[in-house]
């Protein structure tokens, strides 16, 4: 998602970071770059045009800090925006209030109303553990009612039996009875939508919003919308009152500029967005991770909580330590991969690295091949606890006999003995204290003690050393070269341009 | 998602609904022009404003900053003068794109309508049906949609509506296969015109652009010419997304022509211009409301107007 977009402001940033001083000029030429971008991907004008205002004010008045170009210094600007912009922490949906929760939905024809509010349900039943029961007040479209009785049952939530003829405030009161009499903690009413703005249709809403007085009012909206999205959103929220904004088709094909208006405009949070047709494709907007994709900066933030959840501290600080002396031996470079494998493979790793946007086209034709790893593991296992701790004495029919072993070939078993061999040495010279680019990378692997996170002047960094242009000739080697466990794989990288 | 309920609106005509959905983006227009000429020459920052109320009509960047120069060439006294001159700007891109639907030879003539969810798609075939069945076709409807259930009855009750048949089987059918035995029925029963509607989707999920692509595929088998044309339902509240889905869906599935739906309310379908000028393709219908009769034939000159802001 937000591809489009990210690619662009990409490059036009990437072109800024490069150069050892800025002119104003140059500012103003990247700005309206980033200004037709972001009109490009339906951001409304106004917002745009407060975005680059912002920006360059920040720009101008800035201090200027010694190891960080001009051009970084702007990305972090243009990112601090973003973030700004987004909305800078995240909301989700507040559920603090005497059972049953009312939340209504409002939106357009096809936003998506229906859909979400099933996804919702599924998403509190069993994450959220509540009690939900859903009701429609569709009474003009035909089988709306049914549509989500029927997507009830699918995702196993109580729908408010049908009554007909009844208008929808009375369907409302009557499900928040429901609700009550059945020990229900959530109640969520899907209104009607209608093709377009209209009169009724906010009448309806607002008389709705009286009769149960909802805890939560969403707005659903369609990430696909044009520049009409701020009328939606400021008509909605002008006569209905909300509390929160769900993006659909957040999965489209990544402009998604509708998301950066609605929260600007309105300054109502968005809460949640839908990011696929399955029933449990919802999920939390978080700003400042979002901004970072949008810049393509990577989601370094998910990727440092995965792997806070994923790894075992204990082990992970004893890897370290091991990592420091220079002692990595077979044993952590296997728990190493099963580190990886937890976070989701190799692919679902690198598409959370800065950079990677760039090189997407370029990884998906290197074919990077998730069996690898498990074909890794599989070597490493057919290893006696002798050979996996001093990997030295490995000689020719050892390996044979390891390469049968695990059903791979005595080459897969170099590969990977060389590998090993390359990270060690790495890791020693990290550990040796070694400053420059690799000193931020080490604190990033808890080498400099605790899980720092990196600066956003390191990230910037990080992404500069990603060799951009140089990788199709490499990339092809890198897959048998390159898992190197989650973290010091990404040491790996710069290390690997740079030899070959 | 598709209504299929006609709203009981007092009869307007379309081009009354269709002044009454632009208006928004007209009286801004309106507004912003008068403010520009009555505040005298016109700067640099002038045509910027220019360009910018042109964008958020969604008129796209490119198009936006053409006609923006235009304007700024020439210096007019009042208010009607400069909307005449955006008006004719925006007629010139609009003119070679306004081109009528013409069922031509094939038997049956096979209309494929695609598009993204919810933009309108079996609305907009219930409406064809009609409006050919009252030319004295022979109209068949094929629910291809057999993804969303309520498309299927949808359907149904549209055929019902105008007058055509329909062939539906049960959700999650093959719509490959369905599609294929429509047209082997169409041509046994010798019908006019054989409506396919599809499942909507969105234009980046490969596989099912597969599907669609398949759907095609089939129904050359029986008949290299079919389908015979290829429309592409856009919704008129789309941005600047509606570029990729035309590409991508001329990619796909050849469309061969537009139809752009939800006029009638806030929208501004200024996505249209920007389309024309970077597609070339036909516009052939505008969809103006939710009756049966809510469909018209797409003028360039009318259009251009509405948008600039004359009546």
């Amino acid at each position: 998602m937000f591809n489009t977009l990210s690619e662009r402001l990409g490059s036009i940033l990437n072109r800024l970071t490069g150069r050892g001083a800025l002119s104003e000029a140059d500012v103003d030429t990247a700005l309206r770059e980033v200004r037709r971008a972001m009109l490009e991907a339906d951001v409304a004008l106004d917002v745009v045009r407060a975005f680059t205002e912002k920006v360059k004010a920040g720009a101008i008045g800035v201090e200027v800090i010694k190891s960080v170009t001009p051009g970084q210094l702007v990305v972090k600007i243009v990112h601090d925006q973003l973030v700004e912009m987004l909305g800078a922490q995240g909301d989700t949906i507040d559920l603090n209030a005497p059972a049953p929760v009312p939340i209504m939905m409002v939106g357009l024809q096809g936003s998506g109303k229906t859909t979400t509010t099933g996804k919702l349900a599924k998403r509190l039943t069993e994450q959220g553990r509540r009690k939900v029961l859903m009701a429609s007040l569709d009474i003009y479209r035909p089988a709306a009612m049914e549509q989500l009785a029927v997507l009830g049952r699918q995702i196993g939530v109580e729908t408010l039996p049908i009554v007909a003829g009844q208008p929808p405030a009375q369907i409302a009161q009557r499900a928040l009875q429901a609700g009550r009499l059945g020990g229900y903690d959530v109640v969520l009413l899907d209104t009607a939508g209608r093709t377009t703005l209209d009169e009724a249709m906010m009448t309806e809403a607002a008389e709705v919003k009286r009769a149960v007085n909802p805890h939560e009012v969403l707005l659903v909206a369609d990430s696909l919308t044009g520049q009409d999205a701020v009328n939606l959103a400021r008509a909605f929220d002008r006569r209905v009152g909300l509390t929160g904004i769900v993006l659909t088709r957040i999965d489209g094909d990544g402009r998604g500029g509708a998301a950066l208006s609605m929260r600007a405009v309105t300054g109502k949070p968005i809460k949640l967005m839908g990011t696929g047709e399955r029933m449990d494709a919802l999920e939390d907007f978080h700003p400042s991770r979002i901004a970072d994709r949008i810049l393509g900066m990577g989601d370094i933030v998910s990727l440092v909580e995965k792997a806070a959840a994923n790894i075992d501290a204990e082990r992970a600080a004893r890897t370290a330590e091991r990592m420091r002396k220079g002692q990595f031996d077979l044993n952590d470079l296997r728990d190493q991969f099963v580190g990886m494998q937890q976070m989701g493979g190799m692919s679902g790793l690198m598409g959370m690295l800065p950079g990677v946007a760039k090189m997407k086209n370029q990884l998906a034709a290197a074919n990077l091949d998730e069996r690898l790893l498990k074909r890794q593991m599989a070597a490493i296992d057919s290893m006696t606890p002798q050979e996996r701790k001093h990997p030295d004495i490995l000689k020719a029919s050892r390996k044979k006999r390891i390469a049968s072993g695990a059903g791979v070939k005595v080459e897969d078993i170099n590969r990977m003995l060389k590998m090993h061999r390359q990270m060690s040495d790495m890791m020693k010279m990290m550990g040796s204290g070694k400053r420059g680019a690799m000193a931020g990378l080490a604190g990033m692997l808890g080498l400099g003690g605790g899980a720092a996170m990196p600066s956003p002047e390191q990230m910037a960094e990080l992404a500069k050393k990603m060799p951009g242009g140089g990788l199709p000739s490499t990339m092809p080697s890198l897959p048998p070269t390159f898992p190197g466990g989650p973290l010091p794989g990404l040491g790996g990288f710069p290390g690997l341009g740079k030899k070959k | 998602m598709n209504d299929s309920t006609p709203k009981q609106s007092p009869q307007q005509s379309w081009w009354q609904r269709l002044t009454g959905g632009l208006k928004r983006t007209s009286t801004a227009i309106g507004a912003a022009i008068s403010d520009l000429v009555t505040r005298g020459p016109l700067t640099p920052e002038r045509i910027e404003e220019i360009e910018d109320m042109l964008i958020r009509a969604d008129l796209g960047v490119d198009v936006a900053a053409r006609i923006a120069a235009v304007m700024a060439k020439g210096r007019y006294q009042d208010v009607k003068e400069s909307q005449t001159i955006l008006a004719d700007e925006i007629e010139k891109i609009l003119a070679p794109v306004a081109v009528p639907l013409t069922i031509g030879d094939g038997k049956p003539f096979v209309i494929l309508v695609v598009g993204v969810n919810g933009s309108g798609k079996t609305t907009t075939i219930g409406k064809l049906a009609a409006k050919f069945h009252d030319e004295g076709r022979s109209v068949m409807l094929c629910a291809g949609d057999t993804f969303r259930a309520a498309a299927i009855d949808q359907l149904t009750i549209w055929a019902g509506r105008s007058g055509a048949s329909v062939l539906a089987r049960a959700p999650g059918a093959d719509a490959a296969g369905l599609a294929y035995d429509a047209l082997v029925e169409a041509k046994g029963e010798e019908i006019d015109v054989l409506l396919v509607d599809t499942a909507g989707r969105l234009q980046n999920k490969a596989s099912l652009m597969d599907e669609l692509e398949k759907m095609v595929r089939v129904m050359k088998k029986l008949d290299p010419a079919a389908p015979h044309v290829v429309l592409l339902v856009l919704d008129a509240t789309v941005g600047q997304n509606a570029l990729s889905q035309v590409e991508e869906f001329r990619k796909v599935a050849g469309v061969t022509g537009l139809v752009m739906t939800k006029l009638d309310g806030t929208a501004r379908g200024g996505i249209l211009v920007a389309i024309a000028a970077k597609h070339k393709l036909p516009v052939h219908f505008i969809g103006v409301g939710e009756g049966i009769d809510d469909l018209a034939a797409f003028t360039a000159k009318d259009f251009a107007r509405a948008i600039a802001g004359l009546e």
